[in-house]
């Protein structure tokens, strides 16, 4: 403290000097309107920056936040669709209004585990039956299939994602409308084989594979992934198409659970055709 | 030391009354405003206390803002003024330094060091004035050329000053 005051009277002038002048340019700013004008508005800019860059920094923390909200958003949205309606063939126009039965529900989940490096990988999300998700509902994300649900707890689901040999999904060809199935070959991340697309049809690469939309469980039209490399193997008179998947099973964090409200009829018919 | 103070105190009257009534009628196309005051701070005498300096700069100042309705604009470029004055002084000291007893003006040193010595601190005044009253760098240039032609007719009025005290000193 004794240093401190020595110091002040040492540049006693100095500080003096910066003293009047803060009290000249309060003077100033207080009693001339031009320069009270561009004072304000120049501190106003300057506080106006710094909020700004304040907040883009703040937006980080509340990322989490705001991905929750929107990904519930988006699995709203989705039930909204015309697609997620139940459209009654005896007319040919496609009515999707509210009116029609709804036939799909979507429900957002965060994965809380994920595994892609196993033989058999399995996915966990953070909602079970208390929250209305039930065994054999489709698991979607933003950019397309990610499994079907297998387990639920009461707050807890597994999911068998795609990349599990265990799963089948019918899919089909976008372009041609041949249908097959897409299994895991174990090999990449990345890729999974469709399976018994006739060897008349006609496949090109870059073609979509999309959903069939006849086991129950996903929509039509959902996408898995786009054709890679088609191959014929020696005697087989179906292709063997090398599927490079849309969905990155790397990096998943939202996905959404999607529940046809019709499943439990469409298998007991088809149970019943049968026997 | 006493004894010069009413002198001063004379000093800061006439010049405020100088510049509110005379010199302030004076301005040609918005571009020549003569600011003589400052010549009191000039010419204080060199042993002034540097808080002196100061707070009389800043009276000074004040005392002019008052009577333009310019408030603090005339104060901020007299403090910085007083403020700089010793660091010029010190730069431009002759070769034996000072001596004692005299003033900082023509009749003791000269008029070409007296003519430096005022050509610094009135430029570096009216610069800073005229970047107070625009308060913005927007207009540059006009500033500049508002500082060097308010700051050359301010020297002119100042040596017509000088001259009527100039043989009275002598005789001192």
């Amino acid at each position: 403290m004794r240093n401190f005051l020595r110091f002040i009277i040492q540049h006693h002038f100095t500080f003096l000097f910066i003293l009047l002048e803060l009290i000249a340019f309060i003077l100033v700013v207080s009693y001339n309107q031009d320069q009270r004008t561009i004072y304000l508005s120049s501190s106003s800019k300057l506080a106006g920056g710094l909020f700004q860059s304040m907040n883009n920094v703040e937006q980080y923390f509340s990322l989490k936040e705001v991905n929750r909200e929107l990904s519930n958003e988006n699995a709203f949205l989705r039930s909204q669709m015309p697609s997620s309606f139940k459209n009654s063939k005896d007319y040919f126009l496609m009515t999707g209004d509210s009116a029609s039965p709804h036939q799909y529900k979507y429900r957002s989940c965060k994965v809380i585990s994920n595994t892609v490096g196993k033989h058999f990988n399995y996915i966990t999300l953070n909602k079970g039956t208390l929250d209305g998700i039930k065994p054999d509902m489709g698991v979607l994300s933003g950019r397309g299939v990610v499994g079907i649900v297998i387990k639920c707890s009461d707050n807890f689901s597994t999911v068998l994602s795609i990349l599990n040999p265990r799963l089948k999904i019918s899919a089909k060809l976008k372009e041609s409308d041949f249908f097959g199935s897409v299994s895991w070959d174990t090999e990449s991340t990345l890729y999974a084989i469709l399976d018994e697309i006739p060897e008349h049809a006609n496949v090109n690469l870059g073609d979509q594979v999309i959903t069939s939309g006849f086991s129950a469980t996903f929509p039509e039209d959902i996408l898995i992934g786009t054709v890679e490399e088609v191959a014929h193997p020696e005697g087989d008179s179906f292709y063997k198409i090398r599927v490079k998947l849309s969905v990155d099973f790397s990096r998943l964090s939202y996905v959404e659970v999607v529940e046809n409200i019709y499943q439990e009829q469409q298998k007991q018919i088809e149970e019943d055709t049968k026997q | 030391m006493i004894s010069v103070i009413p002198r001063y105190l004379f000093n800061f009257v006439f010049f405020v009354l100088l510049q509110v009534l005379i010199l302030n009628k004076i301005e040609f196309s918005g571009y020549l405003n003569p600011y003589l005051y400052v010549l009191f701070i000039l010419t204080l005498p060199f042993d002034t206390p540097g808080w002196l300096l100061l707070l009389l700069a800043a009276a000074l100042g004040l005392s002019v803002d008052m009577f333009l309705n310019t408030m603090g604009m005339h104060m901020a470029a007299s403090i910085l003024l007083a403020f700089i004055r010793p660091f010029v002084l010190a730069r431009i000291a002759p070769r034996d330094n000072y001596e004692t007893g005299t003033l900082p003006l023509p009749s003791y040193y000269g008029f070409p060091w007296f003519l430096k010595y005022a050509a610094i601190l009135i430029f570096i005044h009216h610069f800073f004035y005229f970047i107070i009253e625009s308060f913005s760098m927007i207009n540059f240039m006009g500033i500049l050329l508002k500082t060097i032609a308010s700051g050359v007719f301010t020297m002119v009025v100042m040596v017509v000053t000088l001259l009527f005290t100039y043989q009275k000193k002598r005789r001192i």
